[in-house]
């Protein structure tokens, strides 16, 4: 048992760390990040990295290179990323285009499809949301009631989606409709590619319970799309979007932000019955308690990483990832909140311990266990696809649609 | 990135699987929790003859000399069949502790025995209902005799020789010393004690002026100790997630088995969710414990932090799928009839026989502080 890299995991490595060297700054600790900017200028600056990054073949780096990846392998990806966490580098805004549409049109498109839409991916210069869930269902994704109609080599769409991450700055979308209703859920749906400035898509901000404004409601009023947009066969859309959130559970995880190392620092300088916080029993277990999940998850994805490493198909451990972590953060959060006293309800970057890390992530929390997956829904997963139980009972499985109560 | 067990080490699971499987079925364990043998022999003579009691035990002592890994596959086996054998004693606790604290003599004199299972051993440290610390021991070891009583010692009627958390009279932290003692010898009596656990044996032994020699140096008995346990939580948590994955399939095998209200009782997500979160503690548990069970072999230098992490999780793993497959067995899983109570037992047993999760959490956060004020 080690952790070390195999000879040409080494070379590799080598190679990510002198390029990163030439084009990043290096970090001086690991808590260094970027200025925080304004969307315009943060969406520059990361549109600039990706650049750099496709120019140098370490940006989408497990997709085929005639559609301008680098054919690596997952393990490539990995040590990509870890070398790259150690730099001051620009994340966000194209993890779901990257991690989820785009790699569903690779899946199911057609040669035209790629041709077209993957290399200004790779090279940042176009990026995709996801637009799957809606007002009458986000885990019963499949219940959705946007239609779309076909009129010659057209289809028109008419409906709304909701809760869409990026909308509001993307310049393409993966789109799930309904263009059966005579048939059971499932079955009717279709999947299209569609230019988020297309004439009838209207995208309005959300506000969030944390203030912030980073999904959206998307309106879409007799859109039209051509017959060419479309991924896969008419009625196949289940089986597209299936490969997206297969994706999506390998994108979300980690969650980052405070944990155990932060609380401890915390738990130093605040005081509980006249006494250093982090002297108190009830303190001192919960750090302990939240070291070994983290420890464990880092461990989970070390057993996942040798799986890959050897070219096998990696066991089914990674399911339990965000069902720990998204607890964990929202947990966490609160409780270094009661280790501030009364002040601990301040939410303010400026006075609050750490930058108001723990209060910002017991918000986010609460978004993080419902976003990818709740946690009733993971865990039906595990259930089902782990375990083996049965699924729950479905009522809607076998009816067509345009008969369900809604 | 190598964070796996070799396939020779998964061969040797296997194959102690595979015995475990023909003689340890829990039918085996039942007739220790019925009858009256305090152990099962059979089970144990068949774990001498595969070589396993001797795995980490140098070749100059008559053993394998194999690394910590191998240990660790057989620990996880014996408690997914939770054996009622010895090996906890005798292997992780005993021959961990005169490879850590014996002199070269006592080295020689114990081990090719312990290897060859001639001799059983044991570590005896608990005096009473609270946790063993310097404040807490008084038995005396003094002019080469061994004075007072320990309690649970486990397989403590089983055992030929003891491994003993003495009281030396130094003062604080050197209060303590190891000293190794013969059980058959004069002086000792031994009385076994009712347990949560009758599937593992153990006993009250009262010193009585009983011969003892002193292992290693004079006040080094609590660090000692402390390293013969961190080595024995990451073995310790190996046997529980053994146990902790049986209890699981156990849960779900029967899930889809019983019926209620006209559905299986697996189709209710009060009950996949508990299965789910079993799974979900488990996995949590299996990476601490590879990352423990590489810094023993590596004999690393976060093994403190480590060995914590293995044993707090398995810990919780174990406590959560025994106590929950009785809940999903419903009225019969609480039946003596039913096999729930062996992992349910074990579970509790194996949680206090180390120290329980509170010392173990707080011994960790203490290990944090230390690294992080370096
Ligand atoms: C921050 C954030 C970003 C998001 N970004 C996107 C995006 O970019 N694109 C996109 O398409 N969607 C996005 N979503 C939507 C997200 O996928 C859905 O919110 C999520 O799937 C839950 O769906 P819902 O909101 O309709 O809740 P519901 O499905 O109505 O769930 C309500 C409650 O019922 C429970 N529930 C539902 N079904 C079951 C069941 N079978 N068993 C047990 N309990 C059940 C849920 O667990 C939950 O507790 C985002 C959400 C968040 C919070």
């Amino acid at each position: 048992m080690d952790f070390n890299d195999t000879k040409e995991e080494a070379e590799y490595r080598a190679k990510v760390r002198a390029w990163l060297d030439q084009n990043a700054e290096r970090k001086k600790s690991s808590k260094d990040a970027l200025p925080s900017l304004g969307l315009e200028e943060a969406l520059e600056r990361a549109r600039k990295w990706q650049a750099t990054k496709a120019e140098g073949g370490f940006a989408c780096i497990t997709w085929p290179k005639e559609y301008g990846g680098q054919g690596g392998s997952s393990i490539h990806n990995v040590i990509y990323s870890q070398e790259e966490s150690k730099y001051l580098v620009p994340s966000g805004f194209y993890a779901i285009g990257l991690g989820m549409c785009v790699p569903t049109v690779l899946a199911w498109g057609t040669e035209e499809h790629k041709e077209r839409y993957v290399a200004p991916a790779i090279h940042g210069d176009e990026i995709w949301c996801q637009l799957f869930s809606e007002p009458a269902g986000g885990s019963d994704v499949a219940g959705l009631r946007t239609k779309a109609e076909k009129d010659g080599d057209e289809w028109v769409i008419n409906g709304q989606k909701v809760w869409t991450s990026g909308a509001h700055y993307c310049d393409y979308g993966i789109v799930v409709v309904r263009t059966d209703p005579n048939v059971p859920k499932h079955k009717g749906l279709t999947m299209f590619i569609i230019d988020m400035k297309s004439e009838g898509v209207e995208v309005r901000p959300i506000k969030q319970m944390s203030g912030e404004s980073e999904f959206n409601e998307v309106f879409f009023t007799n859109v039209r799309v051509p017959d060419s947009n479309r991924l896969g066969n008419p009625g196949d859309g289940w089986k597209v979007a299936l490969t997206t959130l297969m994706n999506e559970r390998l994108a979300v995880g980690g969650g980052g932000g405070a944990d155990w190392e932060e609380l401890m620092s915390l738990g130093r300088e605040s005081e509980l019955e006249q006494m250093a916080a982090m002297s108190n029993g009830a303190v001192r277990e919960r750090v302990a308690d939240w070291y070994v999940q983290t420890q464990g998850l880092k461990y989970t994805r070390f057993r996942t990483l040798t799986a890959l490493s050897k070219g096998q198909t990696p066991g089914p451990e990674s399911s339990i990832s965000k069902v720990v972590s998204a607890a964990k953060m929202q947990d966490l959060g609160s409780f270094a909140m009661d280790l501030q006293g009364q002040a601990g309800i301040i939410r303010d970057r400026e006075v609050s311990p750490q930058g108001a890390i723990f209060q910002n992530q017991w918000m986010g929390g609460a978004g993080y266990r419902i976003a990818g997956g709740t946690d009733e829904i993971l865990r039906n997963i595990v259930a089902e696809r782990v375990l083996g139980l049965p699924q729950d009972i479905r009522v809607d499985k076998d009816k067509p649609y345009n008969e369900l109560p809604k | 990135m190598n964070f796996d067990f070799s396939d020779d080490q998964k061969l040797l699971k296997e194959s102690v699987k595979k015995m475990l499987s023909d003689k340890c079925d829990l039918g085996r364990v039942r007739k220790v929790l019925d009858g009256d043998q305090p152990f099962a022999k059979d089970v144990w003579d068949a774990l001498v003859e595969m070589g396993v009691t001797g795995t980490a035990i140098p070749e100059e002592y008559g053993g394998l000399g194999l690394g910590a890994l191998e240990l660790c596959v057989v620990a996880e086996e014996l408690g997914r069949s939770a054996a009622p054998v010895p090996f906890s004693s005798s292997v992780y606790l005993a021959t961990e502790a005169l490879l850590v604290a014996g002199t070269e003599e006592q080295k020689q004199a114990w081990l090719p025995k312990l290897a060859s299972g001639e001799v059983i051993g044991t570590f005896a440290m608990a005096e009473g209902f609270t946790a063993a610390s310097p404040r807490t021991v008084e038995v005396a070891f003094n002019g080469g005799k061994l004075n007072g009583t320990k309690v649970a010692v486990p397989d403590g009627d089983i055992a030929d020789i003891a491994v003993v958390l003495a009281n030396t009279g130094g003062s604080g932290d050197k209060a303590l010393s190891l000293v190794v003692v013969d059980l058959k010898a004069s002086g000792v009596t031994i009385e076994p004690v009712k347990t949560i656990d009758p599937t593992r044996s153990h006993a009250n032994i009262t010193f009585k002026d009983a011969p003892a020699e002193l292992m290693g140096t004079e006040g080094e008995g609590w660090a000692n100790t402390g390293t013969v346990f961190d080595s024995a939580a990451v073995l310790m948590a190996f046997e529980q997630i053994g146990g902790a994955e049986a209890a699981m399939w156990m849960a779900r095998d029967y899930a889809l088995e019983r019926y209620a209200f006209g559905r299986l009782i697996g189709s209710y997500q009060a009950i996949k969710h508990k299965i789910a979160d079993m799974y979900v503690k488990l996995e949590l548990a299996r990476s601490n414990c590879y990352f423990g069970a590489m810094m023993l072999n590596d004999k690393g230098a976060e093994l403190p932090e480590a060995a914590a992490a293995a044993r707090i999780s398995a810990t919780e793993a174990y406590r959560y799928a025994a106590q929950e497959n009785i809940q999903v067995h419903g009225g019969i899983g609480y039946t003596w009839e039913a096999d729930t109570q062996f992992y349910f037992r074990r579970s509790k047993l194996l949680a206090l026989a180390l120290g329980s999760a509170l010392e173990w959490k707080d011994k960790l956060v203490a290990r944090l502080e230390t690294r992080n004020a370096a």
